[in-house]
């Protein structure tokens, strides 16, 4: 079905009152995605292109089994509204806000560990598996279903390259803006994990940037526990160093987080790096037609094993390689605590 | 947004840290009537915001009042990697005993801030996580800010004696206090000296607060330094554009979308090519934000050429095209404009441009390549 959102997603809009909130919910209802409630507080009883607004998200949940939340607050307000759908405990919530301070987002992280939701962004287009349900604010018509899994820290430039494997004829199973900002709720490893486990994913399109080192850890990741073909793309290469790029993620800060240190570490990993957007892809067909016959998985480094595709193995080892990635990093925190569970769920 | 080291101690001091008196001139003289008053030797410090002064002469300690007369008004007005000196900082020169480094930054892996310690202080922190990264202590902060044991593991690891580590320890609290409270992505000072005296003071202070955060902090906004940033940065974040200079470069562009925007430049650079910018003008079509990017770039003598890239999502391809069209109505652009323009309502677009004599193209390759061959014809 996709990874994270699909057929059975109900969607409640946070801020739907708004300028963005209410065209937005609009746009995605209009893609065929299950718009099932908005929240705003004050604006209780009222409603929204026929989409009944509440004012609190544990009210709105009650009425109506929403089981994901897309943000589309003032960055002032939007830690709040996090805060709000996490504890109203559903468990996707999805912030498309710009401009969050990242002292809000330090708190939220920590808020999360230990808990069940999932949160995306901030600062992110949101995401969308085509055909069956959109949730964020990428237009709808440059995608087309299919199996390619798509991530990237990016909006437009996604759209770019979503558009582009459109038009050469692969679809998309579901393609997911993490976000910009130094600190966001899903990492590039978290969604390696999720589209190695989902059969319906046959490749995986990564799309980076300067700053941080979330790429380099993909490329751990995928050296070890993803069969599936992935090509990355990184973007940044002529950016000045200390200077922030838009994003407020996209720093190169001491000399660390240059696109030319990730797009060697992918190599090194066996994955292919496209120079320029136009060569996705090529090298994404390339991926697939050498991983050979249905059933009979390349296993980086060489060997070849026989598998069944998105066989369990191989997911839950993904799946928990990446939940360990983020249990180190908690744990680093205090040496005192106790390692805290970061399981979450997958799919709500 | 980076604050000057003056601005910076005044945070610091403000919080209860010890840092040595220090006013700030704009003259010769000033410099003079504010080292009369706090004594020689005295230290005459560059107000840049960059780092790399003392190597590039930019700081210099004094022994009266004639050689700081001297000194300041060679400092003032003088460059550093681009950086024309404005003001100096006059303070009191200490007697150094021992140079360590305390500073707070994000650690972006575990989603939360540390402190990081060294002996080695007085220079470059990542040279010292190059060269001896075993001098260096790195303790991540939680909801508890620095609690005091840990803050007593970081004296300790700095200095032996406990008369030093009974100083040290408020500091450390101190800092990280300064750093949550002003939503900085940066707190740091180097060199926190001992002194012959034993006392500890910061002698330099380096930090960066979190423009997402300035709405919250009108009098750290107010701050802001507008003498000493690029003008065509500052009315880009007046426009609510992103821009960055880059160096050595002929194409400008202008592009929705910070990923794209860089993703842009890099292919300039791939097809041969020199960007000179990064610019993302965001989802808006509004053409006051398209009339502020040409504005920008027509300020940048190196252009040669400029590209517009646009994918149209949200954002519809006829309302650029409206945009563009009503900024190039304002003003007088002599150099070649490249528009590649694609997504929602590209067809409308492309009417209205081609009404009013331009094309557009859609491929991102293409016009990247017909933009490095208009600057080169324009060359």
């Amino acid at each position: 079905m996709s990874i994270l959102v699909g057929r059975d997603s109900r969607v409640l809009v946070q801020g739907i009152t708004g300028r963005d909130g209410s065209f937005h919910a609009r746009q995605m209802k209009e893609y065929g995605t299950r718009v099932v409630a908005g929240v705003t507080p004050g604006k209780g009883g009222a409603s929204i292109d026929g989409i009944p607004v509440f004012d609190s998200v544990e009210e709105a949940v009650a009425k109506t089994k929403a089981n994901v939340s897309v943000v589309y607050v003032p960055a002032a307000l939007a830690q709040d509204a996090i805060y709000e759908a996490v504890d109203a405990e559903i468990p996707l919530v999805v912030c498309i806000t710009e401009g969050l301070p990242v002292r809000d987002m330090v708190e939220v992280a920590a808020y999360l560990r230990g808990r069940s939701t999932r949160l995306i962004g901030p600062n992110c287009p949101g995401l969308i598996s085509p055909g069956q349900c959109k949730v964020g604010i990428m237009p709808g018509f440059i995608h087309t279903p299919g199996r390619i899994g798509l991530v990237s820290r990016s909006g437009t430039l996604t759209y770019e390259v979503v558009w582009q494997l459109t038009r050469a004829g692969m679809g998309q199973s579901t393609c997911i803006g993490i976000g910009g900002d130094p600190i966001v709720g899903t990492r590039f490893v978290d969604t390696l994990a999720l589209f190695e486990a989902d059969d319906k994913t046959d490749a995986i399109v990564l799309i980076g940037e300067i700053g941080g080192s979330d790429e380099e850890d993909a490329a751990a990741l995928i050296e070890r526990h993803v069969s599936k073909p992935v090509v990355a793309f990184i973007a940044g290469q002529t950016a000045p160093p200390g200077r922030r790029m838009g994003h407020a993620g996209a720093i190169v800060s001491g000399g660390a987080g240059t696109a030319q240190e990730k797009m060697a570490r992918f190599e090194r990993a066996g994955v292919p790096v496209a120079k320029i957007p136009s060569e996705i892809p090529g090298l994404l067909a390339a991926g697939i037609a050498k991983r050979g016959p249905k059933g009979l998985r390349v296993v980086r480094g060489g060997r070849r094993k026989a598998a069944k595709p998105g066989g369990k193995k191989a997911a839950a080892g993904a799946r928990k390689a990446a939940a360990g990635a983020r249990k180190t990093a908690a744990r680093r925190k205090t040496t005192k605590r106790k390692p805290i569970k970061t399981k979450r769920r997958s799919r709500p | 947004m980076n604050l000057h080291e003056y601005q910076g101690k005044d945070l610091l001091r403000a919080a209860g840290i010890p840092v040595p008196p220090g006013e700030v001139a704009r003259t010769a003289a000033e410099a003079v009537a504010i080292a009369d008053r706090l004594g020689y030797p005295a230290v005459v410090k560059a107000q840049v915001l960059i780092g790399g002064r003392g190597k590039a002469g930019g700081v210099k300690v004094v022994q009266s009042a004639e050689e700081l007369a001297r000194e300041a008004g060679r400092i003032l007005g003088m460059e550093i990697r681009g950086h024309r000196v404005h003001r100096v900082l006059v303070t009191p020169s200490a007697a150094i005993e021992r140079e360590y480094y305390a500073g707070i930054v994000l650690d972006r892996k575990s989603e939360a801030p540390i402190l990081m310690v060294s002996p080695a202080g007085g220079v470059d922190i990542e040279e010292v996580a190059r060269t001896t990264p075993e001098k260096i202590l790195r303790l991540h902060l939680d909801g508890r800010g620095l609690p005091g044991y840990r803050a007593r593991a970081a004296a300790r690891f700095l200095d032996p004696r406990w008369e030093i580590q009974r100083a040290l320890v408020p500091v450390l609290i101190r800092l990280a206090a300064v750093y949550h409270e002003n939503d900085a992505s940066l707190a740091e000072i180097n060199p926190l000296v001992v002194t012959a005296e034993k006392g500890v003071w910061a002698l330099d202070a380096k930090v960066v607060i979190d423009d997402n955060a300035l709405d919250r902090h009108p009098d750290l906004a107010a701050l802001r330094d507008l003498a000493a940033e690029d003008p065509g940065e500052v009315e880009a974040r007046d426009s609510g554009l992103s821009y960055v200079r880059l160096d050595g470069g002929t194409i400008g562009c202008v592009v929705n979308g910070a990923g794209l925007a860089m993703a842009t430049m890099d292919l300039i650079q791939y097809y041969g090519g020199k960007p000179a910018n990064f610019l993302d003008i965001g989802g808006s079509s509004n053409p006051d934000k398209v009339t502020a990017a040409m504005k920008i770039l027509t300020w940048d003598a190196r252009v040669r050429a400029v590209l517009f890239n646009i994918f149209g999502g949200i954002t519809r391809g006829d309302d650029v095209a409206r945009g563009l069209i009503a900024a190039l109505d304002r003003m007088k652009v002599k150099i070649p404009i490249v528009i590649r323009l694609t997504g929602t309502n590209e067809k409308e677009a492309r009417d209205l441009l081609g009404a009013r004599g331009m094309t557009a193209l859609s491929d991102m390759d293409e016009a990247v390549r017909t933009v490095i061959a208009r600057a080169a014809e324009a060359a």
